[in-house]
């Protein structure tokens, strides 16, 4: 079995789900010929042609409004927005068009496609390479929104996004793209939609993240547990809708909980995380929720990135804070 | 005919019928396009008008919600819809009632749309046209999309567009149209310029001289068309489904026609127009110049013309009974159509309002 990073556990579920569904069409900006800026649909183009992995012009509200008439015309787009800080351009088709036409037809129309974002910061990339909205998605009824944080669960989601009957918005935290390599294997297999996964047991706190986040809420874990803390870590996996049960379940164990995303903090995900708790684990819980988010401003360019993400040592912090209430 | 002949730069505009039922273009007129034909489309238009105005009583009489009429733009609904074939899309805006039921929508179901329940936009199986569009301009780039599709699937249809005036100032025509001239895809842009975005002039919409000249910058031609002559709707958009069908890519139509009544039943255009340019507008209506030319031609006799207004005038207010009593009122609905299957959060929500429902003593199944 091969490790692959997550950049090619992706193409590589692209690649094994084309050949197998011919009705799956792959557009946005630089995908085809030079597979994607980030290179995830790398060789794609060559292997099925230009009809489908198409670059189109630079228009992401087109790119996501095409993929809806290819979608009624019983096609299967799959889109990219190159970088999440461009998706507010397709927003309006999103928001507007992608999460409705099932419900404003009575299901006479469906639009099963899944639309791809590398999102999130730590790159050290320019502005409008950084963002993090996936609370804006998250808040949209008719919408699956899903975040793999390991290349296998990226290839098993995405499988499981693209034979979904419904629209999904797939994100790809980019900071870890190719930061971690692990065994995936080759094939068909699917990580069910809206069920999170523990990650890592423990019974005195639970860490709930998604996306690059994981990856430092486990490192936080490692931190705490020399202090005899054990932190139980749950990656959502997917965000919309969320997985109440393993959440509400941990918490029931822990009694204690610190949310995080890199997301801005108002609004984010973690406050509806924490109402969730709120209304189904009130008597449960030990002490008062805690949640390590980005701030409430623009995510800075590079200079001064590294203060707006959380890392392991601001979880290991509100860890402690929980724990020790 | 040549829609090369017709440069939006040099003014030409597409006119076969006169205002006052006069061929001025009989060389342009279709072959398919004769009087019989004529009389069945003259037919369809007066069946929209009718419709139409029922849609405002209804609304009045509060059986109805906000509706945007379609009065005095039946010849660019009617005319442009005609010319397709089984197997084609129709892409609306939120003006194409006409078009819309001659593609096989039922009255019922649009009346069922604009009282205010979303199974009027459950189209029969076999009914190629999208629901309504009320965010303007966004719904360009779908049908660029569906003509992709045709395309890639190798069938010869041709989707047909539609939007307004103000659209054309929104980004997703620009894109949409670059998209289809890009892709060649097989779909005609066909604009209703009706003169007025809400109340904002066509004047303050562009700096450009004409809509149809826009085309030129994507790659494919626009035309021209008095959007009040039904035979140079049609035989323009027939040329331009014939260019599309034949793999020749897309066209942008600008049918210059005139909105009659308000936007919407919301809107008072008196705000925004005088009385004296309405007026003015009456002997430009689009029935009225079919009406003159066919009885003309002794195809139209004053008996029977009396007959079939009155007839849907019947037959509309039958199909507005039908569209009350076929609404569900199920609050189910609500929550049942957002994803093939139910989440558990939505299902707990539902019930929620079941038993909200329940204790108010209504009945939670409609």
């Amino acid at each position: 079995m091969a490790k692959l990073n997550m950049v090619e556990a992706i193409n590589l579920a692209l690649k094994e789900e084309m050949s197998r569904d011919e009705r799956i069409i792959l557009l946005g900006e630089d995908v085809g010929r030079l597979g994607g800026v980030f290179r995830v649909t790398d060789g794609l183009q060559a292997l099925f042609g230009p009809e489908r992995v198409v670059d189109t012009p630079l228009a992401e509200a087109a790119i996501v409004g095409t993929a809806i008439g290819l979608a009624l015309g019983g096609f299967k787009p799959v889109p990219e927005i190159q970088f999440m800080g461009f998706l507010p351009a397709a927003l309006d088709q999103i928001i507007c068009h992608v999460s409705r036409y099932r419900n404003r037809s009575r299901g006479r129309y469906t639009l099963p496609m899944v639309i791809r974002a590398p999102y999130g910061a730590g790159i050290h990339a320019p502005e409008h390479h950084s963002e993090s909205t996936e609370a804006i998605l998250a808040h949209l009824p008719g919408l699956k929104v899903v975040i793999p944080s390991t290349p296998y669960d990226a290839k098993g989601l995405l499988l499981a996004a693209l034979r979904d009957p419904d629209p999904v918005v797939f994100l790809e935290p980019k900071r870890i793209y190719r930061a971690i390599r692990e065994e995936v294997p080759e094939g068909d297999y699917t990580v069910p939609l809206g069920m999170a996964k523990v990650v890592r047991e423990g019974e005195g706190v639970t860490v709930v993240a998604w996306g690059s986040m994981v990856r430092e809420a486990v490192r936080a874990a490692e931190l705490v547990a020399a202090e005899g803390i054990g932190a139980e870590v749950i990656d959502l996996r997917t965000i919309a809708p969320l997985d109440d049960e393993t959440i509400v379940g941990s918490i029931r164990k822990t009694g204690r909980g610190v949310i995080v995303h890199e997301a801005c903090r108002t609004g984010g995900l973690a406050a509806e995380i924490m109402a969730r708790i709120q209304e189904k684990a009130f008597l449960s819980l030990a002490a008062p929720l805690e949640r390590v988010t980005g701030f409430d401003t623009i995510v800075p360019l590079l200079k001064l990135e590294d203060h707006y993400l959380p890392d392991a040592g601001r979880i290991s912090r509100a860890i402690r804070k929980v724990v020790h209430f | 005919m040549n829609l090369a002949d017709f440069d939006p730069l040099a003014g030409r505009r597409v006119e076969i019928l006169d205002y006052r039922g006069t061929l001025v273009g009989q060389d342009l007129r279709p072959a398919d396009l004769t009087d019989t034909r004529l009389v069945e489309l003259y037919d369809k238009m007066v069946f929209l008008r009718v419709a139409d105005q029922q849609a405002l009583t209804l609304q009045r009489a509060g059986r109805m919600g906000t509706y945007a009429p379609t009065l005095g733009q039946e010849a660019a609904n009617i005319g442009s819809a005609a010319v397709l074939q089984e197997g084609d899309w129709l892409v609306p805006s939120f003006r194409e009632m006409g078009a819309m039921l001659l593609r096989g929508v039922p009255l019922a179901l649009i009346y069922m749309y604009w009282m205010g329940s979303e199974w009027g936009s459950h189209f029969p199986e076999n009914v190629r046209v999208l629901p309504i569009c009320a965010p303007v301009g966004t719904q360009t780039s779908h049908g660029v999309g569906l003509a992709w599709a045709a395309k890639l699937k190798k069938e010869r249809t041709v989707t047909l567009i539609y939007f307004g005036d103000g659209a054309t100032s929104k980004g997703d025509c620009h894109e949409a149209m670059n998209f289809a001239g890009v892709f060649q895809t097989p779909c005609i842009f066909f604009c209703q310029n009706n003169q007025y975005s809400i109340s904002v002039p066509r004047s303050s919409q562009t700096a450009a001289a004409t809509l149809a000249q826009k085309a030129i910058a994507y790659g494919f031609p626009g035309v021209l068309v008095d959007g009040n002559d039904l035979l140079a709707v049609y035989a323009a958009t027939q040329a331009a489904a014939d260019r599309a069908r034949s793999g020749q890519g897309p066209v942008f139509i600008e049918a210059q026609t005139y909105r009659l009544g308000p936007h919407t039943t919301a809107d008072d255009p008196s705000r925004y127009r005088s009385e004296e340019e309405l007026q003015a507008q009456e002997p430009y209506d689009p029935l009225r110049r079919v009406r003159l030319y066919l009885e003309k031609q002794g195809l139209l006799t004053p008996a029977a013309e009396t007959e079939r207004w009155e007839r849907y005038q019947e037959l509309v207010k039958e199909e507005a009974k039908k569209a009350e009593a076929a609404i569900p009122l199920n609050p189910d609905d609500i929550f049942d159509y957002h994803y093939a299957t139910l989440p558990p959060y939505l299902a707990s929500q539902k019930e929620y309002l079941h038993r909200l429902l329940a204790s108010r003593g209504e009945p939670a199944d409609g």
